[in-house]
């Protein structure tokens, strides 16, 4: 293209007098904003600024020519109305009014003004870019891109607005134009397209307020704009801004409780010398934290003239459930001890702030309430993670087990985790998660993995006993190991409880350790291995943690080492040092003692406690004068393994001959034997019988003789 | 006999003496019989101590090691009964000295003199000869004072203390003898001290049970070793040929004593049953062991 190489320079210009005039208009913006009193220095800057703008006038006069000669060029193709591409197998229209576009307020930029990338290609141009607005408009951009809408673009979400979804595109027009889409009357449409009751956004992301809409329809601000066309009147954008709309969570939205005296007293500039509910004359920005915000009585998107004298004190909930024994329908308990309520996390909370649904208008505000309270529309990082847990998927999945908030944290006298009377203190923490977790309640009866007497097993392990005995505090309880809110099956790999992460969950509190044993063989950084590496809770268990240096666990972690190493716990149970372990006695050498704990290495490896260098030293901790020769003794040496101890098996071999052969012979010997030694023995009965006889006969005789002589 | 009127001077003792002469002959002295019970009580006590040991994977060798006191005290006990053991062995080859010293002069008197402990070709005549009788071939040989088999057990001890003592002292003092013994002679040495031992505990509780204490004609108990005397006519049916030895070079009757007092009789008896019965114990822990628990 002959004219190719001079339309870039044109363009550039034409993008750099598009710059220069938004930050006019930036600043025409800022002047609207700013009090009377302090327009003065800008005032006075503007004998400049009109120099500059006629300077600038001129270059548009002069460079106008040819980006509409670009925008012809463009709209030579995509002024046919039936222009059109298939994309995903729908026909989207590549349409573009040039009228429309020239009436626009980008009229004087050219195509590539916008879409920048299209410049200098060659037809057919490919598929432009998404637009970036930002590259101009980069204030509004910014603080989209902190919003709640552009971080919902930036993780993804499909549902996510952008720039074009309220604006349009080729056919925007200045917001003060009448026809304008994000004018005042047009706004409560533009932000209804996807906040109205029903849409995917109501249904499918967590959004406390419901029929936002129908409610700022009849609201006394929907009814001014809407019904009476005062476009002064508050419009969505009024309270959440237009770019910078925030989660009232967030301490910089303007629909904080911190922020929204501020936000409604852009409007309500007199309320504070009016308000019949002033409360001791103070303002409600200076101490929002303290006195009721607008909002605890003027319920956001409900706001009626009407309602004003009534409001949602908490008084007037304590009119019926201040009442002993108030039961529901369904036969609960409905009674609301005041003290609790003061007494805990919630006590300046108003009622209706948790009890959302009320409606004041009526006679019992809270018959209109049909939902449960909802903890995540001020606690919403919380209830985020609940909702990844699988107590918050089992309760998605409407299991009538599944733990919601209040099963853990309770109702109205809900404690802070530092004082020690609330249940979510970590001493009571072992308690709270019993309650289902204990052997046969309702957690461990559908439990089918393989950790068993769990609380129990808890109470008595290392951690139990500091906790629950010695009182510290610090100790692992429950959701140190398994999180307060994102508690996942070990078989997740999300789950703080994965083999994967085992590591980091217990590197928490047991820091260093965590570094020896990631440089360890046994860690998955260093071994690059398709068997199963172990983790801390393979060898030390998961609730039955014990005394590292307790003689049960010195002898139990040899058969932990033996699980993986079948054949040197074999070998080494051939040694002395495994006899006297098997003993049970954990005096001698195991596994550790050699190999190290937690930071075992190859014995190849310079920094193992077995390498040459070290070997000596390591025998040395129980043989005082070990000498290299010393270390030489085979630790997991077998007289079964000919190739590897050809001398061990020809010893044990050559034994065992001499032995076996030595029996043989005995004991043919004395199996030959016995035959004979069983004759012997009768024979030498019959002699013995034989002489008793004699020597019976003898007797007779002598006596005989004797009495022939007395005779 | 009919004399009523004895003489004064005739000794009582002559005058009760019982028809048949009861009188025993002294098979060996006093200290061949202490030596005996040093022996076969520190052999006890090595049996059981290093048998808890080697046969560590049965639960049985786990409870004697707890009674014991545990593997160090099962340790201090080994070794005390090893030294004791040396000490036999050291007093035995003692006695040797003297007695060539004291009657046969030379060592060569000592060694092939005819109450040799050397087995000759007599002892191989006599072997034969057993084999013979042992199928009905033939008469029981005609022993001397040492038979073949008994010659056989006192080598077997002299082996035994050789090849068990010296690997023995390499484990006690690992350290010291890996100065100049490469490591590996350790492991090499815990096989052979532990198999020779196992094949002298297990024959000495099976085949010299048998052989000497517990043959059927001898039943229930030969205790000729612990109390040193046995009678003329066992010496007769047992040793005829150095009974006859004896009678010709009429040296009989100075080896003849009267018995011990049947209370001594039974306490050597009750020591030789409890001997007996821990052996046999040990001799099936063995069987157990090396067949039904082996790994």
């Amino acid at each position: 293209m002959a004219h190719g190489a001079r339309k870039p320079r044109s363009t550039d210009i034409s993008v750099n007098i598009v710059s220069v005039s938004k930050r006019f208009n930036h600043l025409d913006h800022y002047l609207s904003h700013i009090p009377q009193a302090a327009r003065r220095p800008f005032a006075q800057m503007g004998v400049r600024g009109c120099i500059l703008l006629l300077a600038l006038l001129c270059v548009i006069g002069i460079t106008a020519l040819p980006a509409q000669a670009e925008t012809d060029m463009c709209l030579a193709c995509h002024g046919d109305k039936n222009m059109s591409v298939k994309r995903g197998g729908a026909a989207v229209s590549l349409h573009v009014d040039g009228k429309k576009f020239s009436a626009s307020i980008h009229g004087p930029v050219s195509c590539t003004g916008c879409h920048a990338d299209l410049e200098g290609k060659d037809f057919p141009h490919p598929t432009p870019k998404k637009v970036s607005c930002g590259s101009c408009h980069s204030g509004e951009q910014d603080l989209y891109a902190k919003s709640l809408h552009g971080k919902a673009l930036a993780r993804g979400d499909s549902l996510a607005p952008r720039c074009v979804s309220c604006h349009g595109n080729h056919d925007i027009v200045a917001v003060k134009e009448r026809n304008s889409s994000v004018g005042p009357l047009k706004v409560p449409y533009v932000c209804g397209k996807c906040h109205s009751e029903g849409s995917p956004v109501q249904k499918t992301r967590n959004i406390d307020q419901h029929d936002i809409l129908e409610n700022y329809t009849e609201s006394i601000h929907g009814e001014a704009l809407l019904k009476k066309g005062l476009v002064v009147a508050a419009n969505c954008a009024s309270c959440h801004t237009a770019h910078s709309i925030l989660p009232h969570t967030d301490p910089a939205s303007s629909i904080n409780r911190h922020n929204i005296a501020k936000t409604c007293t852009k409007c309500h500039a007199g309320i504070e010398q009016v308000h019949r509910k002033t409360i001791r004359g103070e303002l409600w920005e200076k101490e929002a934290n303290v006195l009721p915000a607008c909002i605890d009585c003027h319920q956001p998107h409900k706001i009626r003239n009407v309602f004003y004298e009534q409001g949602m004190a908490d008084n007037d909930c304590q009119r019926c459930h201040s009442k002993p024994g108030l039961k529901s329908a369904d036969g609960r308990l409905m009674t609301v001890s005041q003290s609790e309520v003061q007494g805990s996390r919630h006590a300046k909370v108003a009622c209706s702030q948790c009890h959302s649904e009320v409606n004041v208008s009526k006679t019992r505000p809270c018959e209109t309430i049909k939902k449960k309270v909802d903890c995540t529309k001020c606690h919403e990082a919380v209830g985020l993670e609940y909702q990844k847990s699988i107590h918050g998927k089992l309760f998605a999945k409407g299991d009538p087990n599944a733990p919601i908030c209040a099963e853990c944290h309770g109702t109205h006298h809900i404690l802070g985790k530092k004082d020690p009377q609330s249940v979510t203190y970590p001493t009571n923490v072992p308690n709270l998660c019993a309650r289902c977790h204990r052997e046969g309640q309702k957690a461990a009866l559908r439990y089918t993995g393989e950790q068993h007497q769990i609380i129990s097993n808890y109470t008595e392990s290392i951690h139990g006993q500091g906790l629950l005995q010695s009182g510290l505090t610090v100790t692992a309880t429950c959701t140190s190991c398994h999180t307060a809110h994102r508690e996942l099956p070990k078989s997740d790999p999300e789950s703080t409880v994965n083999p994967k992460n085992v590591p980091t969950t217990c590197g928490a509190c047991h820091h260093g350790i965590e570094d020896q044993f990631n440089n360890s063989i046994h860690s998955s950084s260093v071994s690059k291995t398709t068997k199963a590496l172990p983790v801390c809770s393979t060898c030390h268990s998961a609730h039955q943690i014990r005394r590292t240096d307790e003689t049960g666990f010195k002898l139990d972690i040899m058969t932990k080492c033996g699980q993986c190493h079948e054949e040197f716990a074999k070998s080494y149970f051939d040694t002395y040092h495994g006899k006297v372990s098997r003993l049970g006695y954990a005096k001698t050498a195991k596994c550790f003692d050699c190999h190290g704990a937690h930071d075992i290495a190859k014995v190849s490896d310079p920094r193992s406690h077995l390498s040459r260098a070290n070997v000596v030293t390591t025998c040395r901790k129980c043989h005082a004068d070990a000498t290299r020769r010393f270390a030489g003794y085979l630790t997991h040496a077998t007289h079964h393994d000919q190739k590897k101890y050809p001398i061990l098996f020809w010893a044990f071999w050559g034994m065992t001959s001499l032995l076996v052969g030595t029996f043989i012979v005995g004991g043919v010997h004395t199996l030959l034997w016995l035959p004979r030694a069983f004759q012997m023995r009768r024979d030498l009965r019959a002699e013995e019988a034989r002489e008793a006889a004699e020597e019976a006969d003898q007797k007779a005789s002598d006596e005989k003789g004797d009495n022939d002589v007395q005779h | 006999m009919s004399n009523i009127n004895l003489p004064e001077e005739l000794p009582v003792a002559a005058a009760v003496r019982p028809k048949k002469d009861g009188r025993e002959y002294v098979r060996f002295t006093r200290q061949e019989r202490t030596l005996h019970v040093c022996l076969n009580v520190s052999f006890i006590c090595l049996a059981i101590t290093g048998l808890t040991l080697k046969f560590s994977y049965t639960s049985w060798a786990v409870k004697v090691s707890y009674i014991l006191g545990g593997f160090q005290t099962a340790g201090y006990i080994h070794r005390t009964a090893a030294v004791i053991m040396f000490c036999t062995f050291a007093t035995h080859l003692f006695g040797l000295y003297k007695l060539k010293k004291e009657k046969y002069g030379t060592w060569m008197n000592l060694i092939f003199g005819e109450n040799s402990m050397i087995p000759g070709g007599q002892d191989l005549k006599e072997f034969i000869a057993t084999l013979k009788w042992f199928v009905g071939k033939g008469e029981r040989p005609q022993y001397g004072r040492w038979t073949y088999w008994e010659k056989f057990d006192y080598f077997a001890v002299f082996w035994g203390v050789f090849i068990i003592g010296s690997t023995g002292l390499t484990l006690w003092f690992p350290v010291f003898f890996t100065r100049f013994l490469p490591g590996w002679f350790l492991n090499v040495g815990t096989i052979i001290h532990s198999d020779e031992a196992l094949l002298a505990t297990g024959f000495i509780f099976t085949v010299h049970f048998f052989n000497t204490h517990l043959r059927p004609e001898k039943f229930p108990m030969d205790t000729t070793v612990f109390t040193g005397r046995m009678k003329l006519a066992e010496l007769k049916r047992d040793k005829p040929r150095e009974y006859e030895l004896m009678v010709a070079r009429g040296e009989l009757e100075g080896k003849l004593v009267e018995p011990y007092p049947p209370i001594v009789i039974r306490a050597f008896r009750a020591y030789a049953w409890a001997t007996l019965a821990v052996g046999s114990a040990i001799a099936i822990w063995i069987v157990y062991a090396m067949i039904f628990a082996y790994r």
